[in-house]
């Protein structure tokens, strides 16, 4: 600014008080903004492009069916494109869509918190409990796209190689290529109860630690790490209770008759994850001192 | 260092007829209907802010007025961005209170900082952000049409040719400058400025002083916390002066230089008769001369009777003014002081 322009510039209107506030709708608007201009926003989704294509391309190159961990569609691969993105998801559920979820999850508050950038959000008009929430919503958000833009990729990929065949099912009917493509929707959708799980995991600890590696890699050996628990002797019996296990819950959809206990129980078992790590997040982020940058 | 008389913030234009302070305050009742519209900008009383074994502010007391351009000043680590976090609601207070027009922003929340704009330490933004990107989403978190007036802040902070670049990109000076646009979104009644001149040159100190000055003629209460003992000096007419997290002095800067200034400096057209009349008045000192003045001490009364004693004994009294303490020497002399 020039000295003359300083001085002679035209007045700046005092602000009224009873100015509406913004909406919690309006901060999460502005974090996907925030998400959609950074690069590691485009790491994850990156990976969620990649892996499909990957393993379409080596089955493409192998020729033949395997049958690999005894997974039923391996061996159907190669009759319907939409064995591909039931294949993906089995694959990719117990790491790389954690991963990919902690990758945004772990770093939404802990990145701000690092840049100084909290401090300039929490001096304007949105209380902090609009901001956690926009923050957490927005992590479970890029969670369910990073899971989307891999269903949409392995199912475009396995057709196209494929076709659009009807698919078998866990209990060995075959069902039609367009309820195949619902029931993979579904088992996606189903998936994204435990996703989320990790993702507010990943929220809590990107609030505790206020360091985004820390929460990235503790979010995934969180997940991970715990699912050792039921090799310890005596705990076998926890295998049902943990979050590694409710990866698996999706398969009840492509069964026949459809086997809800699986996703019913993964729910509640779920919810026993995220709540506490939520409300711990809301808690932690409404009392602490935001006193770097 | 600059001998500019203290407050020349003060200094409005006819057409803002009112006192800032009463001004201020009678728009503030006017906009907030049931809110104390008596209450000062900002009120701290008892502050405590305790890091286990480290007391970072220890029992601040401060009020700063409607309409006041508040210094407050203090060595690294005496507690003043500590304060100021605690005034903005970032930080909480291990003790004590802090009220921002009689809001506190630890129970009101957002609501406190209402009419509230600034920054501590250096402003932050996005960098993979433009500046223009910036203020959009900062303005979408201020609400209430702000958004619509990021191109007359850009204008005011003269950025509006780079705010199409990232602020990545940004030199400090500007990211100060965008920080200034980012608080006049907000049209605020108080603003609080930590250190806004640090790292700027000369010219962009020069153009900060005169657009806190500007704002200040538009009745913005302005709390800076700042180490350039020439700005405040320059800008400020009200300082707090702090030390090891205590208030060592706060109140009016002009009565401080005053008291710990070192007297008067008496020029005469006869020096020896006046230092003669000096020396037979009982609460006049003469400590010596200096500069081709005698250096006279007393309080205002005495100086008073003096110079009447001085034109009775047909000595011409050719100077008589009070030699002010500088800011840098009261700051030093307060801060130094039991370290």
């Amino acid at each position: 600014m020039s000295a003359a322009q300083a001085s002679t510039a035209p007045p700046i209107a005092v602000r009224s008080p009873r100015a509406r506030r913004p909406s919690t709708f309006t901060v999460l608007r502005l974090e996907l903004r925030k998400l959609r201009s950074q690069k590691r926003t485009y790491l994850g989704l990156g990976i969620a492009v990649l892996l499909p294509l990957i393993f379409v391309l080596a089955q493409l190159l192998r020729g033949h069916p395997s049958h690999a961990g005894g997974f039923i569609f391996f061996a159907h691969i190669t009759e319907s494109g939409l064995a591909t993105p039931v294949l993906i998801l089995f694959w990719a559920s117990p790491f790389f869509l954690p991963l990919i979820a902690s990758l945004v999850a772990g770093d939404v508050v802990a990145n701000e918190d690092g840049n100084g950038t909290l401090k300039t959000i929490l001096t304007r008009s949105v209380d902090r409990s609009q901001v956690i929430a926009a923050k957490a919503m927005t992590a479970v958000l890029y969670a369910a796209a990073g899971a989307f833009t891999m269903a949409v990729v392995a199912t475009l990929a396995g057709v196209a190689s494929w076709g659009f065949h009807p698919v078998i099912t866990f209990s060995g009917t075959v069902v039609s290529a367009p309820k195949g493509l619902l029931l993979v929707v579904a088992a996606y959708a189903v998936y994204l109860i435990p996703l989320a799980t990790v993702a507010s995991i990943g929220v809590m600890l990107s609030t505790l630690t206020r360091n985004s590696a820390a929460a990235v890699v503790g979010a995934l050996a969180f997940t991970l790490l715990l699912a050792l628990v039921k090799l310890i002797p005596g705990l076998e019996g926890a295998g049902p209770y943990l979050l590694f296990t409710q990866f698996q819950a999706w398969q009840g959809l492509l069964a026949t008759p459809t086997d809800w206990a699986p996703i019913l129980h993964s729910l509640w078992v779920c919810a026993l994850y995220a709540g506490p790590a939520l409300i711990a997040a809301y808690l932690i982020f409404l009392r602490r001192d935001v006193a770097g940058g | 260092m600059s001998e500019t008389p203290a407050a020349p913030a003060r200094e409005a234009p006819a057409s803002q007829a009112p006192p800032p302070a009463q001004h201020a305050s009678a728009a503030y009742a006017r906009r907030d209907g049931g809110i104390d519209g008596q209450a000062p900008p900002v009120l701290a009383r008892g502050l405590v802010k305790r890091y286990k074994e480290v007391l970072a502010v220890d029992h601040v007391d401060l009020e700063v007025r409607a309409g006041d351009v508040y210094g407050f000043l203090g060595p690294n680590g005496a507690g003043k961005t500590t304060t100021l976090r605690m005034a903005l609601g970032l930080i909480t207070p291990t003790e004590g209170t802090v009220e921002l027009f009689g809001r506190n922003p630890m129970r009101a929340g957002a609501a406190a900082l209402h009419g509230v704009a600034g920054f501590v330490e250096a402003p932050r933004f996005y960098p993979y952000l433009t500046g223009r990107g910036n203020l959009e989403l900062l303005a979408a978190l201020d609400g209430d049409g702000a958004g619509g007036r990021i191109d007359e802040v850009l204008d005011v902070v003269e950025l509006a040719p780079r705010a199409k670049h990232r602020v990545g990109g940004y030199s400090h000076g500007m990211r100060q400058r965008l920080g200034i646009a980012a608080a006049l979104l907000r049209r605020p009644r108080l603003l609080i400025l930590d250190e806004p001149a640090t790292g700027l040159d000369p010219a962009g100190m020069r153009d900060m002083r005169l657009l806190i000055r500007r704002l200040a003629g538009e009745k913005i209460t302005v709390l800076l916390s700042s180490h350039q003992l020439p700005e405040v000096q320059e800008l400020c007419d009200r300082v707090a002066i702090v030390n090891r997290g205590r208030i060592v002095y706060e109140g009016d800067l002009g009565d401080l230089r005053r008291q710990a200034g070192r007297g008067y400096g008496l020029h005469t057209d006869d020096d020896a008769r006046a230092r003669e009349i000096a020396d037979g008045m009982p609460d006049v000192e003469v400590s010596g001369q200096e500069q081709g003045a005698l250096r006279v001490h007393g309080p205002e009364e005495a100086i008073g009777a003096l110079s009447i004693a001085l034109g009775q004994a047909g000595v011409a009294i050719l100077a008589l003014s009070p030699e002010l303490a500088s800011l840098e020497d009261l700051f030093f002399r307060l801060t130094e002081e039991g370290t």
